[in-house]
C-alpha cells in the first residue's frame, strides 16, 4: 500500500470535462451516487442537453479554432467557477492527457482516472510495449534494433516469421512499407523499403513486425485500486471497424473461449498491478486465428463502447470509477465477476455510408430512440449536430439471453431508430448486423472493407420511390388536408421529380377518383393511404398495410421504413442546373461547413477544371475542393484556418 | 333529424340493371376523357424532346398536389370535330377547371397544345367564355398557360373570329374586376393570340420557347420585306428585357410554372380557412347512386333516395311535403353548407309549382343556396291542369328562378323535358353551376312524344285535303323526328354543346357539391378591390 491513498481528498461535485453522450452518461451515475455537477461548453453547444441537464454549465470558448473542450487552462477555470472539486474527463479530448491530469492534480482537482505517470507511460506506445513485455504481456513479435546489417535482418526476420510488415522507422503515408509473404521475397521487399524509406525520409532504416492478417480486435476491461487490488470485466470484441473507427462492439467475443478469456484476463490483470494502475482501464489486443493474441496498446480511460461490459457484468463502471477514485477500494475481487448473457452495442454515426462515410452535420429535426435497447445520446428533436467534433451521435446496446437474441434486439432496435435531418449509419449498422459473417460471428477487423459492396449495396426499393412520391404529394405546404374515399383530384398524373437518397427519379404520380394512388415508375405501384397524421402514415402497398414515420420540411422529407431512413427532395420544380450551382461560374463553393486545412492554389496561378484548389476538413475528414472551370485564380477569399459554412465561395477563378 | 330511409335494395334486378347502365354511360365518359389525354400525349416525345411539358403536365404541376380540382365540359365539341363517334376528340382543345394554386382557389385553363399545336377545336370558343364567365362570377383569379397557334383557319367561321372578342374582353374585365390573370406563356401566342398574352397582370415567358407576335417571320416578310427571327420578334428574352410584356423570364416549362405559383403565393389574397363545422357522411353508401336512375327516364324514380346518398347524415327536412308531392323541396347540408333542394318525384304540377316558389323565396330569405335536381318530363298537360291556371303557377316559379338571389346550381340527373328544364333552373337560367349525370336527357320533349305530336298534326292536316298520308311515310317522318330528338336529347350530345359545366360520376356529387358550394359562398364574400380599369402595362 502507498503512502497518502488513504488520505484521499474527499469530493463533492465533479467538473464534467466532454460534451455529448458521454457527458449525460457520467452525470447518471454521478447523481445517483449523491455527487454535484458541472458541465462545460463550447459556444457550439450552447443549448445543447449535456449543459441543459448540468447543474450548472460554464463556457469554455468558442467552437473553433482551439478546440475549447483541449483547452486545459479554460476547464481548470471552468472547474473553479463551478465549484467542482473533481474533474472526470470521460473519453477523447483530455481523457489520456497527463498534462491534464497534472494540472488537476496542481489545482487541487481530483482527476477521474489514473495516475499523470500512468497515462504518460501508457502514452508512448513503444514505451507502453516494453512495460507490457516485461509484465510478460505478449506483444507483436519484432525486430526494431540497430543493427540493420542485410544479414541481421534475414536472420530477424525468419524468428519472426511471416507474413511480415517491413516499415520505415521514420515511416508514415505507407512510403517505405512492405507486406511480405513468404522468406523468399524478403530480400528484395527490404530493399525496395530501404531505399523507398531513403527516400522519402532520408533514412533508410526500417523495423520488422508481423502481420496479423485479418485479425479480430479484443479489448479487455481492467481496473485498479489504490490498495493493489486489479480485475478484469472480460473482453470486448471491437473487429467490425470502419477507417480504423470502431464501429460495433459486443460482449462476450465469439472468438473467445473462457479457456482464452482466463489467459488474456491474467495477463492484463498482472499488467495492471505492474504499473499499480488505478481507475478503468483497457488493453487492446489483436487477435489472430490460431487463438494467439498480441498487445497493442493500453487505454487509460472509460471506453466508449464501455456499457457491453456493463451490460454482461451488472456493473456500472462509471460507479466504479468514482468510487476508486474517491480512494474506497474495489469493492468486488475477480470471483465475483460473473458474465451473463451476451451485449451487443453500435454507433450511430452522423456520416453518409454511401459516401464513403463522409460526416455530415446539420439539424436533427426528428429523433427518437427506441424502446426495448439500452441508447446512450444526447440528442433531441431540433439538436444542432456540430461539424467540429466527432460524427458519433448515438449508441445502442442490446443484452439478450443470447448473441443472437442480442442481435435480433439490436437489429429491431435500429429499425425503429427515428434520426431525420442529418444523415446516419443506421441502415448500414443494420446491414452489418444482418450480414452473414456478423451473424455467424466470424467477423474480423477486414469485415467492412471485404463486403463492402455487398453492405453498401442500395437497399431503396420502387415501393420507396412511390411511397416518398406520395408522401410529399400529400405533406407538401399546400397540401389540403388529406382525406379518404373518392377524390376530386385532377384526372392526369403530375409528372413528378424526386430525389431519393441520392439518386434522381421521374415518376408519375395519380390519385385515381377511387382515392388510390398510382406512381408510374418501374412499372405502377398502387399505394392506398389508410390514415395520414402529422408524423406517421399508415397506407397498404401490395396489399401489406404498413405504418411509416416521416418528417417534411419544405422541398425535404425524410421517413423510415424498414430500418431504412430515406431522405428526399422535392425537385419536381425546381429549374434546371445552373452554372450557378454546378460551380460553372468559376466561384467554387464550400461544400460543408467545415474548417479550411489547406488552400492549394496561388491568386493568379493557372488551373485546370477538377483541379485540386482547398481542402475543407470537417468531423475530423477532409474533403477537397475542385475548380469548376480552367482558368485563372481571381481571388482566394478564405484564409486556411479559417471556418466556412455550406455556399460559402472560397476560390474564385476566371475562365482561360 | 329527419333521416331518409331507405328503399333501395341493391340485390334487386332493377338496380342491378341501373348500376350496370349507369356504368357503361360512365366508362363512356370516361374512355372519352382518356382518348384526348392520348391524343394531346401522343406529341410527348417531341414536347419532351424540346424541354417541354405537355398541357396536362403542366396543369398538374401548377395545381396543388392531389387537391381538387373540378375540371369543366371535358366533353365539349364531341363529334363535332369529326361526326364519327370512335374517332371524335372532345374538350375543345382547352382544359379547364377550378382548383388551387398555392393554396388559392383559381380558374385554371390551358390551350391542349398537345392537339393541333393548341388551336381552338369546335366548341372551344364557348368552353373557354363559360370558364371566363364562372370566373368573374366566383371571383376567381385566372391562371392560363397558353401555348396555342390560335383559331384553326381550316375552321373559320367569321362569327367564331367576331364573338371570339369577348375572350379578350374578358380577361380585361376580369382584371378590372380585381382579378389577377396570371399567363403562362409556354410556346406560340400569336397574332389575335398575342392578346391572350397581352391582356394578363403577370406573364411569365420561357427561355427559347415564348413566342408572342403579332406577325411571325413568313407574314413580316410578306407584308413588309423585313426579315427577323422568332426570337427576335417574341421570344422570351426580348419580350423580358425590351418590349417589357413578360414579367418573369423562366428557364424551363417547369421553372415557369414554379414562378406562377409563386406569384399566387404571393398575391395578397383570402385564403378560406376550412369551414369550422363538423358534419356526417351520409348513412348510406354513394356506390348505390349507381344504382338509382333508370335507363329509361319513363320509370318513376324516388328521387330522396339520391338525396340520402349525398347530404350530410342522410338527413333531410322535407317541405311540405304532402302538399303537392311530386315535387320535393327542402333542406339538407352537405359537408355543412346549408342547401334547399328541389327536385321532381313526377311532373311539374299546381301545387308543385307554388310549393317551389315559396321554397325558392324562403331560401332567399335566409341567403340558402339552392340545388335543382332535374328528374322531370315538364309540367303536366291536360284540360284540368289548364283551368287551374297550370302557366301562371308555371311563370311564377320560372320568376322565382329566375330572380333568386341565392347561388343556384343544377344536376340533371335524369330527364330534363320543357319548361320542365326552365323551371328548374336549366342552363338558359344561369345556374352558377350545371352539371349532368351521365344518364342526362334534354330536349323540349322526349323524341316519341314529338314524332307523335308530328304524326297527328300531319295526319290532321292530309284529312284537310282530302288525301290520307300514307303509314309508311308517317313512319319514316315519326323516325326521322326521334331520331332528331333523340340525338340532342343525350348528355353527350348537350355536353358537346357546353349546355352544361360537364358530366360528373354520380358517386362525385357530394364531392363536387361541397367544392362547388365552398367556390359559392368565397365567391360571395370576397370583396375584390374593383377597378375603373384594368391592370395596363407599361
Amino acid at each position: 500500500m502507498k503512502p497518502g491513498k488513504m488520505q484521499r481528498k474527499p469530493f463533492f461535485k465533479i467538473l464534467i470535462a466532454n460534451r455529448g453522450e458521454i457527458a449525460l452518461r457520467i452525470m447518471r451515475t454521478a447523481r445517483r451516487l449523491g455527487f454535484g455537477v458541472v458541465a462545460v461548453y463550447s459556444d457550439a453547444d450552447r443549448d445543447s442537453l449535456h449543459v441543459r441537464e448540468a447543474d450548472a454549465a460554464v463556457r469554455i470558448g468558442a467552437a473553433l479554432p482551439a478546440q475549447p473542450y483541449l483547452d486545459i487552462a479554460a476547464i481548470i477555470a471552468a472547474a473553479r467557477a463551478g465549484g467542482a472539486d473533481a474533474v472526470h474527463p470521460g473519453y477523447g479530448f483530455l481523457a489520456e492527457n497527463e498534462e491534464f491530469a497534472l494540472a488537476c492534480r496542481e489545482a487541487g482537482l481530483v482527476f477521474i482516472g489514473p495516475s499523470p505517470e500512468a497515462i504518460k507511460a501508457m502514452g508512448h506506445k513503444a514505451g507502453a510495449k516494453e512495460i507490457m513485455r516485461k509484465a510478460g504481456v505478449p506483444c507483436v513479435p519484432g525486430y526494431q534494433g540497430a543493427d540493420q546489417s542485410d544479414a541481421v535482418m534475414l536472420a530477424e526476420a525468419e524468428r519472426i516469421g511471416f507474413p511480415m510488415m517491413i516499415k520505415a522507422v521514420a515511416g508514415g503515408g505507407g512510403r517505405g512499407m512492405r507486406l511480405v509473404a513468404e522468406a523468399g521475397a524478403f530480400a528484395d521487399a527490404l530493399r525496395s523499403a530501404r531505399s523507398e524509406a531513403k527516400a522519402a525520409f532520408g533514412d533508410g532504416s526500417v523495423i520488422l513486425e508481423r502481420a496479423i492478417v485479418e485479425p479480430r480486435h479484443i479489448e479487455i476491461q481492467v481496473f485498479g485500486d489504490a490498495y493493489g487490488n486489479a480485475v478484469h470485466l472480460g473482453e470486448r470484441d471491437c473487429s467490425v471497424q470502419r477507417r480504423h473507427q470502431k464501429l460495433i462492439e459486443e460482449a462476450p467475443s465469439p472468438a473467445v473461449s473462457p479457456q482464452l478469456r482466463e489467459r488474456m484476463g491474467a495477463v492484463a490483470v498482472s499488467a495492471v498491478k505492474a504499473l499499480a494502475y488505478e481507475g478503468a482501464g483497457t488493453l487492446e489486443f489483436l487477435l489472430d486465428r490460431t487463438g494467439n493474441f498480441y498487445f497493442m496498446e493500453m487505454n487509460t480511460r472509460l471506453q466508449v463502447e464501455h456499457p457491453v461490459t456493463e451490460a454482461i457484468t451488472g456493473l456500472d463502471l462509471v460507479e466504479l470509477q468514482l468510487r476508486v477514485a474517491r480512494g474506497e477500494p474495489l469493492p468486488l475481487r475477480q470471483q465475483d465477476i460473473t458474465f451473463s448473457g451476451h451485449a451487443i452495442e453500435v454507433r450511430l454515426c452522423s456520416e453518409d455510408a454511401s459516401q464513403d462515410f463522409m460526416p455530415q452535420s446539420g439539424t436533427m429535426a426528428q429523433w427518437q430512440v427506441p424502446d426495448g435497447v439500452r441508447a446512450e445520446h444526447a440528442l433531441q428533436p431540433g439538436s444542432v449536430i456540430p461539424p467540429y467534433y466527432d460524427s458519433m451521435i448515438a449508441k445502442l446496446i442490446s443484452h439478450g439471453a443470447s448473441r443472437e437474441e442480442a442481435r435480433g434486439q439490436l437489429i429491431c432496435g435500429l429499425e425503429q431508430m427515428v434520426a431525420f435531418g442529418v444523415t446516419t449509419n443506421q441502415a448500414f449498422l443494420i446491414s452489418c448486423l444482418r450480414h452473414p459473417v456478423f451473424a455467424s460471428g466470424e467477423a474480423t477487423t477486414a469485415f467492412i472493407g471485404q463486403h463492402r459492396a455487398e453492405l453498401l449495396a442500395p437497399k431503396t426499393a420502387s415501393s420507396d420511390t412511390a411511397l416518398a412520391a406520395l408522401l410529399l404529394s400529400v405533406t407538401g405546404p399546400c397540401a389540403r388536408r388529406w382525406r379518404g374515399g373518392r377524390s376530386l383530384a385532377a384526372t392526369f398524373p403530375v409528372p413528378m421529380r424526386i430525389e431519393i437518397d441520392h439518386v434522381v427519379h421521374d415518376l408519375d404520380l395519380l390519385r385515381q377518383r377511387d382515392g388510390t394512388y398510382v406512381a408510374s415508375f418501374d412499372g405502377a405501384q398502387v399505394l392506398e393511404i389508410d390514415e395520414l397524421g402529422s408524423e406517421t402514415i399508415r397506407f397498404r402497398s401490395n396489399g401489406v398495410m404498413e405504418t411509416a414515420r416521416f418528417l417534411r420540411q419544405g422541398d425535404r422529407l425524410y421517413f423510415l421504413r424498414h430500418g431504412m431512413t430515406h431522405s428526399v427532395c422535392d425537385l419536381t420544380l425546381w429549374p434546371p442546373e445552373s452554372a450557378t450551382s454546378s460551380g460553372g461560374d468559376g466561384k467554387v463553393r464550400a461544400a460543408l461547413n467545415g474548417r479550411v486545412v489547406a488552400v492549394l492554389v496561388r491568386e493568379g496561378e493557372r488551373v485546370a477544371a477538377g483541379q485540386p484548389v482547398l481542402t475543407l476538413e470537417a468531423m475530423k475528414m477532409e474533403h477537397v475542393h475542385t475548380a469548376g472551370i480552367a482558368g485563372t485564380v481571381a481571388a482566394i477569399d478564405v484564409a486556411e484556418g479559417e471556418q466556412v459554412t455550406t455556399g460559402r465561395i472560397v476560390v474564385e477563378i476566371e475562365a482561360a | 333529424m329527419a333521416v331518409i330511409g331507405n328503399t333501395i335494395s341493391p340485390s334487386s334486378a332493377a338496380f342491378k340493371a341501373n348500376r350496370d347502365g349507369m356504368l357503361a354511360l360512365i366508362e363512356r365518359m370516361r374512355t372519352l376523357e382518356e382518348r384526348t389525354r392520348t391524343a394531346s400525349a401522343a406529341a410527348k416525345d417531341r414536347f419532351h424532346k424540346r424541354g417541354q411539358l405537355l398541357p396536362r403536365e403542366r396543369v398538374a404541376l401548377v395545381l396543388d398536389s392531389g387537391s381538387p380540382f373540378i375540371e369543366l365540359s371535358t366533353l365539349a365539341g364531341y363529334m363535332f370535330d369529326v361526326p364519327d363517334a370512335a374517332k371524335s376528340v372532345p374538350g375543345g382543345g382547352v382544359i379547364a377547371g377550378i382548383g388551387f394554386v398555392s393554396g388559392i382557389r383559381c380558374m385554371v385553363s390551358a390551350n391542349d397544345a398537345g392537339i393541333d399545336a393548341g388551336a381552338l377545336q369546335p366548341f372551344g370558343l364557348d368552353k373557354t367564355l363559360r370558364v371566363q364567365e364562372l370566373a368573374l362570377e366566383n371571383k376567381l383569379p385566372y391562371v392560363q398557360l397558353v401555348e396555342s397557334a390560335g383559331a384553326n383557319l381550316l375552321r373559320y367561321r367569321v362569327e367564331d373570329f367576331v364573338r371570339g372578342g369577348n375572350i379578350f374582353r374578358n380577361l380585361a374585365r376580369l382584371s378590372a374586376a380585381g382579378l389577377p390573370v396570371v399567363t403562362v406563356t409556354h410556346g406560340s401566342s400569336t397574332a389575335g393570340g398575342a392578346y391572350q398574352t397581352g391582356l394578363s397582370d403577370y406573364i411569365v415567358m420561357v427561355r427559347g420557347r415564348t413566342r408572342a407576335f403579332l406577325a411571325g417571320p413568313p407574314l413580316l416578310k410578306a407584308a413588309t420585306g423585313e426579315i427577323a427571327t422568332e426570337e427576335e420578334l417574341g421570344g422570351a428574352e426580348m419580350h423580358t428585357t425590351i418590349s417589357g410584356l413578360g414579367d418573369y423570364l423562366a428557364e424551363d416549362d417547369r421553372d415557369a410554372l414554379r414562378i406562377a405559383r409563386e406569384i399566387m403565393a404571393s398575391l395578397n389574397w383570402d385564403r378560406p380557412a376550412p369551414p369550422n363545422i363538423s358534419f356526417k357522411p351520409p348513412r348510406y353508401d354513394a356506390e348505390e347512386l349507381l344504382g338509382i336512375m333508370p335507363m329509361d327516364h319513363k320509370r318513376p324514380v324516388d328521387m330522396r333516395q339520391a338525396i340520402a346518398r349525398f347530404v350530410d347524415d342522410s338527413d333531410f327536412t322535407e317541405f311540405s311535403a304532402n302538399y303537392g308531392p311530386a315535387t320535393v323541396c327542402g333542406h339538407a347540408r352537405i359537408e355543412g353548407h346549408a342547401i334547399g333542394i328541389i327536385t321532381n318525384n313526377g311532373p311539374l304540377d299546381v301545387p308543385g309549382a307554388n310549393k317551389a316558389t315559396h321554397f325558392i323565396q324562403a331560401c332567399c330569405q335566409t341567403r340558402t343556396p339552392l340545388l335543382y335536381l332535374n328528374n322531370t318530363t315538364g309540367y303536366i298537360v291536360g284540360r284540368a291542369y289548364e283551368e287551374a291556371g297550370m302557366i301562371k303557377h308555371g311563370s311564377k316559379m320560372i320568376q322565382a328562378v329566375t330572380s333568386a338571389t341565392v347561388p343556384q346550381i343544377t344536376i340533371y340527373c335524369g330527364a330534363s323535358f320543357g319548361a320542365g328544364n326552365y323551371g328548374m333552373c336549366g342552363r338558359g337560367f344561369h345556374p352558377r353551376f350545371c352539371f349532368s349525370w351521365p344518364n342526362a336527357k334534354t330536349a323540349v320533349m322526349g323524341g316519341e312524344q314529338a314524332a307523335e305530336t308530328m304524326a297527328i298534326v300531319t295526319e290532321a292536316a292530309a284529312a284537310r285535303r282530302g288525301k290520307p298520308i300514307e303509314k309508311e311515310k308517317l313512319d319514316a317522318m315519326k323516325a326521322q323526328i326521334i331520331g332528331v330528338f333523340d340525338g340532342q336529347m343525350d348528355v353527350f350530345s348537350t355536353s358537346a354543346r357546353v349546355l352544361d359545366d360537364g358530366v360528373i360520376d354520380p358517386r362525385d356529387t357530394r364531392g363536387i357539391l361541397a367544392e362547388v358550394l365552398a367556390i359559392c359562398r368565397e365567391g360571395d364574400t370576397r370583396q375584390p378591390q374593383r377597378m375603373q380599369f384594368s391592370v395596363a402595362r407599361p
